[in-house]
């Protein structure tokens, strides 16, 4: 599974990784995290407000900070 | 947080209970804010709240108090019912509009958007690439810090319903004009290229679709919590100010030199607010004092304006996508546009 967290590296983006690295952790994912900052890179997602949370190339939360279980229960199925 | 977690899992019983119990609570704490102070502060502590350091300390612990519960109350309800509001509605409602009709809805949208200038360049990105025309992408960027949830809820709790529906009107006509002006100087010549050769790829996700009302609540509450941690030393600072004010300064000087007569007091205001990086929060307790001390509101209005629609941070990154030309053309434009509305203020409204 390849996790990408999309934002210029404000606090919410790190508080993002942070996150979805103890969800992947506790799911026991096998998970490769990337961070994109590139402006044109994250508009290619479709993102308008970061940050924004892609797995496997799908957009999966953009604008917001979800909590731990929320990004648990996204992540789960997609195991 | 434990307490996201509860809401998170509420039962609809548990979720309206809550909230009705958190209205009430809120409801009691600023009925009780006025006589806590004066009790405390009067009867116990034995101040004098006429002499300048009684009303000062007083100003200064009940004002906190106020404004902290105004925010939190505003902030929360007006997060909420953002929720069924997004970027990605608003781009797509803007995407079909013509220059004119389109700055008129772009500043609108920009109210009741939910939206933070730290997003301004993918957003700018978004707008621009899905073909929205450049004026109309600065009405909503210029609308959006400007009229936000924050002034209007300081502007409401501090000064009623006058001054803070001219204050939205103000900052909407701004925004519309501001942006027009902007969108007929052909400005797509001093933007980035690769904002046009950027390809919107993937599906976009709709934030604001298929929330429940947990979702919403927590959303509100997460709101509450990021604003306040972020405003809070401007916030103190602010109400030090005012309270210092409020206390110490000579009304006499303040009525002579930027009372109505003094016409350069509002260019001046501006040109103090435009590199001053607050918010209306850091602010507005300053406007407060200073109004209880006899300058004009269109003043005190223009220099709250040109604090919160122009900050530098916020141009550094719009840099990544404007060329020097068309920011520098960015503050003129509005810079003169919140110096008008000072001075059509002070016509308007008796100091």
């Amino acid at each position: 599974m390849h996790i990408k967290i999309l934002g210029p590296g404000c606090a919410n983006c790190t508080n993002l990784e942070r996150i979805a690295r103890e969800a992947a952790t506790e799911l026991g994912l096998d998970a490769t995290f990337e961070k994109v900052t590139d402006y044109g890179a994250i508009a290619g997602y479709g993102v308008m407000r970061t940050p924004g949370l892609v797995v496997d190339e799908k957009l999966l939360v953009s604008g917001r900070v979800p909590t731990a279980s929320a990004v648990k229960e996204l992540l789960a199925p997609l195991a | 947080m434990a307490v996201m977690e509860r809401v998170h899992r509420a039962t609809t019983r548990q979720r309206w209970a809550g909230l009705i119990i958190a209205a009430l609570a809120w409801w009691a704490l600023y009925s009780a804010n006025l006589p806590f102070w004066n009790w405390l502060l009067g009867d116990v502590a034995g101040l004098d709240l006429d002499t300048r350091l009684g009303s000062g300390v007083h100003f200064f612990l009940y004002d906190t108090v106020k404004i902290l519960l105004l925010l939190t109350g505003i902030i929360f309800i007006v997060t909420v019912l953002r929720s069924f509001m997004s970027v990605e509605r608003t781009r797509a409602i803007l995407g079909g509009k013509r220059e004119g009709v389109g700055n008129v809805a772009a500043a609108a949208l920009g109210v009741v958007t939910p939206f933070c200038s730290c997003s301004a360049v993918p957003a700018f990105i978004g707008f621009v690439a899905a073909g929205v025309p450049v004026g109309v992408t600065l009405s909503f960027l210029i609308a959006s810090p400007l009229v936000n949830e924050v002034a209007i809820a300081l502007l409401l709790g501090l000064f009623g319903w006058g001054p803070t529906l001219l204050y939205i009107g103000a900052g909407l006509t701004i925004a519309i004009v501001a942006g027009f002006i902007l969108g007929r100087m052909r400005p797509e010549r001093w933007i980035e290229p690769f904002v046009f050769e950027t390809t919107l790829g993937g599906q976009a996700v709709d934030p604001g679709y298929a929330l429940t009302w947990n979702d919403r609540i927590q959303m509100g509450l997460e709101e509450v919590r990021d604003i306040l941690r972020k405003i809070w030393p401007y916030l103190l600072v602010g109400i030090g100010i005012g309270a210092a004010i409020h206390g110490w300064a000579p009304e006499q000087w303040f009525a002579e030199h930027a009372g109505p007569e003094n016409l350069f007091a509002v260019p001046l205001a501006v040109l103090l607010g435009v590199p001053l990086y607050s918010n209306a929060a850091g602010v507005l307790p300053m406007v407060e004092a200073l109004s209880d001390k006899g300058l004009p509101m269109g003043t005190l209005l223009a220099f709250m304006m040109a604090t919160v629609a122009l900050s530098l941070p916020e141009m550094i990154l719009l840099r990544r996508v404007l060329k020097p030309r068309l920011i520098a053309m960015f503050i003129g434009v509005v810079t003169v546009g919140i110096i008008t509305v000072g001075y059509l203020f002070n016509a308007v409204i008796p100091a």
